[in-house]
């Protein structure tokens, strides 16, 4: 059998090779996917064009600079109401993550400590948390967040039933939680600044004993050495510098507290609901991760000689939140988006200010929603990127 | 040599005793108590703690919603009258009768009262319309149906017993019965029901709309579990098939593609469903041609199905991503086309990985429509402000929410007990 030799048969190319060859399918497939978006986007820029010139609006940021002339109540920085709808938004924006800030940590703890209790053997305990646990999973948590605001509302007793009587460092009205809030003197500031600088010092301490145990086996108290690091310098120039930040206790004035920090219901309801909601998530995250860790891994520890409580250290506790810290992430996140729902109790956050007032008085509904939503993106982006980071620091490595 | 040496042993037991009875402390009441509540003294500690904690909170509180409650009232007022009545001056009740009052308003908001028997048979044909996804055979459909009929007929003893009218030949009661009937009939050709299950969205949508031959009803009159249930089902419904496409496309290996389904659906999933609704409420008009203007219920409706399908693609992407690489290359092995290897082989694997997540995704969006009430839909959340800017229900609040977290509770917790069933029906497969 002879082939004749010399160029093989030149292929022509026929239309239908488009989408039967595998050479071109690929980018005739994405090329066709690629026009039908922009085509699809074209038509909505138009027709958003379209719309605005009928209605007389243009695509202008530049009311971010003209006076917002409403009141925000819980404000972190300056504010009133001559100054602009940028700095409104801002003040939204800080209250959104003050109140973030605020829910990951609780939510943390209580997660924590409903998800080990829900693994308890104790049977009363056990079932107490899973009614917790699905209590809040189930039910929607706007509903929890204004049951909580009308709890606090309703049956926290009025700031002039405390008239006559010694209300102390914490008072929780109708109106709010007050609490004593420090006031800075001269070298107050000091009194801060060595206390970080302790922290830091600590961790520096922490990095030299665990090195120092390496290289020799020495074992240092570190938990001890840290604790008098912590405190005995701040606690020094404290008293040296003539005490001086002093806690201002709430007073009643007229009708209505005065001096110390004001927690308003609105921050409070939407605090302690998004803490418990999310709270009951993460107990099922971290009850997962646990159950994750098999119970070879406890017995091999054991066999090693290491103590329960260096065995939960340092074999349980690393594998188990390789498991559970990046749904954990996803659950402080879920959070920041849900905190949105301040604007259903009035809590001013990013939603209320630029999304809520500052969008209805100007109109600007394309340009307040477009940087409502480059905002919440901003925190989501930030906040998957730091996950991604941990996540391949502690993704196992494989051959 | 136990034998021979007998002699000089005392004694020689040579018939098995039998065993001495466990302690009392171990077996029994006790033995359990013992083991589960005091077992160590933290353990008992966290016991006494958690009986203090029911005790403080229990007693009361069954007090409040049973012992004392009233359950019919025309106003709060009367609810406190009856109440001061009954356990004197200062005792607190629930007053229950504002859902009975208001159940109506609350399960199809301002939906015509003439018409509410067309939400009814909607509500009845999605039970029929799900019960082949669910069940293997029709049997449990019947039971449910024979379950809903009960309870219309202690609704109709109810009604009138208290002297209301109501008809008990109505077409809801017929519907069940049909149903119910076909059910026993046909329980064996599940097949068949799935056509009913494809043709729903159709159906539902001329039935609650209107339209044809039947009166037609405007969006703004949905309300309550019924909006609830509208939002909720089409979201369910259009998610995943929009999500598993969308998944396929962020785990393809067509570039361009690739970047169009991640962009969209990280876009989505980092912006909260509020601002999304805003987007429906206020921008979606704008983004239509001039002179389109639809409805309030559809633009949200879109704005839902996008939101929860982004969510859908990441579960599915979850679960494509578990299956072992051997799969995808036996199928290409075998010859199949991608469509064919997806449908036949990598789909009904995947799927079944991420059902956990997939029911997680339902649940979340279900809670997800309460916030519809920020644009001003009237969805069981909103409507408890109509009711109590009544004059009659003015100052209500624990036994309106008590009321709704309840339903919510129910259909939420339901719909996982199911996935965790289904989960361990779908792994008869893996048992060996």
């Amino acid at each position: 059998m002879s082939i004749a030799a010399g160029t093989p048969p030149k292929e022509t190319f026929r239309i239908d090779m488009l989408w039967t060859d595998e050479r071109y399918r690929s980018l005739f497939i994405q090329a066709i996917a690629m026009m039908l978006l922009m085509l699809g986007f074209a038509w909505l820029v138009s027709n958003t064009i379209n719309n605005l010139s009928a209605l007389g609006k243009d695509f202008d940021f530049g009311f971010l600079s003209e006076p917002a002339s409403y009141d925000i109540n819980q404000r972190l920085i300056e504010y009133n109401s001559r100054d602009t709808h940028a700095r409104a938004a801002l003040v939204g924006i800080l209250n959104t993550l003050l109140v973030a800030f605020l829910g990951c940590i609780t939510a943390t703890f209580i997660g924590v400590a409903a998800g080990v209790l829900r693994l308890s053997k104790n049977w009363l305990v056990a079932r107490l948390m899973s009614v917790f646990v699905e209590g809040f999973r189930n039910v929607p948590l706007l509903l929890w967040i204004l049951l909580v605001m009308a709890a606090v509302t309703e049956t926290l007793p009025q700031p002039r039933a405390f008239r006559g009587e010694e209300t102390g460092a914490f008072v929780a009205t109708n109106r709010g939680i007050y609490t004593p809030a420090p006031v800075f003197e001269d070298g107050g500031w000091t009194v801060v600044a060595v206390f970080i600088a302790s922290i830091i010092g600590i961790i520096v301490f922490r990095k030299w004993a665990a090195m120092k145990q390496a290289a020799t086996g020495e074992q240092l108290p570190v938990l001890w050495i840290s604790l008098g690091i912590l405190f005995v310098p701040a606690t020094l120039v404290y008293f040296i510098l003539g005490m001086p930040i002093r806690l201002e206790y709430p007073t009643l004035q007229g009708f209505n507290f005065q001096g110390g920090i004001h927690l308003r219901n609105s921050l409070l309801a939407l605090w302690i609901a998004l803490s418990l909601y999310t709270g009951a998530f993460i107990a099922e995250i971290v009850r997962a991760g646990i159950l994750s860790v098999s119970h070879g891994q406890t017995e091999a520890a054991y066999a090693l000689g290491l103590r329960p409580n260096r065995t939960m250290n340092l074999v349980i506790l690393p594998q188990a939140l390789r498991v559970i810290v990046p749904p954990l992430i996803s659950q402080y996140l879920n959070l920041t988006k849900n905190s949105s729902l301040a604007i259903a109790v009035g809590y001013m956050d990013a939603t209320g200010t630029l999304g809520g007032i500052t969008l209805n008085q100007t109109g600007r509904e394309m340009e307040c929603v477009l940087l409502l939503m480059a905002f919440y993106l901003a925190v989501s982006l930030t906040i998957s990127a730091l996950m991604n980071l941990y996540n391949s620091r502690v993704k196992l490595v494989e051959r | 040599m136990a034998a021979t040496n007998a002699h000089n042993v005392a004694f020689v037991a040579d018939t098995q005793y039998p065993d001495a009875p466990p302690p009392a402390s171990e077996v029994g009441v006790l033995g359990w108590l013992k083991e589960n509540l005091f077992s160590s003294w933290g353990n008992a500690a966290l016991t006494v703690l958690s009986i203090a904690f029911l005790a403080y909170i229990l007693p009361g509180f069954i007090d409040w919603a049973v012992m004392k409650s009233v359950w019919n009232a025309s106003s709060l007022a009367e609810c406190r009258e009856i109440i001061a009545a009954r356990h004197g001056e200062g005792a607190t009740g629930a007053c229950w009768a504002v859902v009975n009052e208001r159940f109506n308003q609350l399960m199809y908001g301002f939906y015509p009262d003439e018409l509410r028997w067309r939400p009814n048979i909607a509500f009845l044909l999605l039970v029929a319309a799900l019960a082949p996804v669910l069940f293997q055979t029709m049997r449990p459909l019947a039971y449910a149906m024979a379950g809903l009929l009960g309870l219309q007929i202690i609704a109709f003893a109810y009604k009138t017993y208290t002297g209301a009218e109501y008809a008990i030949i109505n077409p809801t009661l017929i519907a069940t019965i049909a149903i119910g009937v076909a059910a026993l009939v046909f329980q064996h050709q599940r097949g068949k029901w799935f056509y009913l299950t494809f043709a729903y969205p159709v159906i539902a949508y001329f039935i609650l709309w209107g339209g044809v031959f039947l009166e037609p009803v405007e969006t703004s009159k949905f309300g309550g579990f019924l909006l609830t249930m509208v939002i909720g089902v089409t979201g369910i419904a259009a998610s995943l098939p929009i999500g598993i496409l969308l998944a396929l496309g962020r785990a393809s290996n067509l570039p361009i593609l690739k970047i169009i389904c991640t962009t969209f659906i990280e876009f989505i999933r980092g912006v909260p469903l509020i601002t999304l609704l805003f987007v429906a409420s206020t921008l979606l008009n704008y983004f239509m041609p001039p002179g389109t203007n639809f409805d309030i219920v559809a633009r949200v409706l879109i704005m839902v199905t996008l939101f929860a399908s982004a969510y859908m693609a990441e579960v599915i992407r979850g679960g494509l991503a578990a299956l072992p690489k051997g799969q995808y290359e036996a199928a290409d092995t075998l010859g199949l086309t991608y469509w064919q290897g997806m449908r036949l082989i990598i789909l009904p694997q995947a799927l079944k990985i991420s059902i956990p997540g997939i029911v997680n995704t339902f649940i979340g969006l279900f809670k997800d429509t309460t916030l519809v009430v920020v644009i001003g839909l009237l969805d069981p959340l909103g409507l408890t402000n109509p009711i109590r800017s009544d004059s009659a229900w003015n100052g209500i609040i624990w036994e309106l929410y008590g009321f709704i977290a309840l339903m919510f509770f129910i259909f939420c917790w339901g719909m996982s007990r199911y996935s965790q069933h289904l989960e361990v029906r779908l792994r008869a497969g893996d048992r060996r």
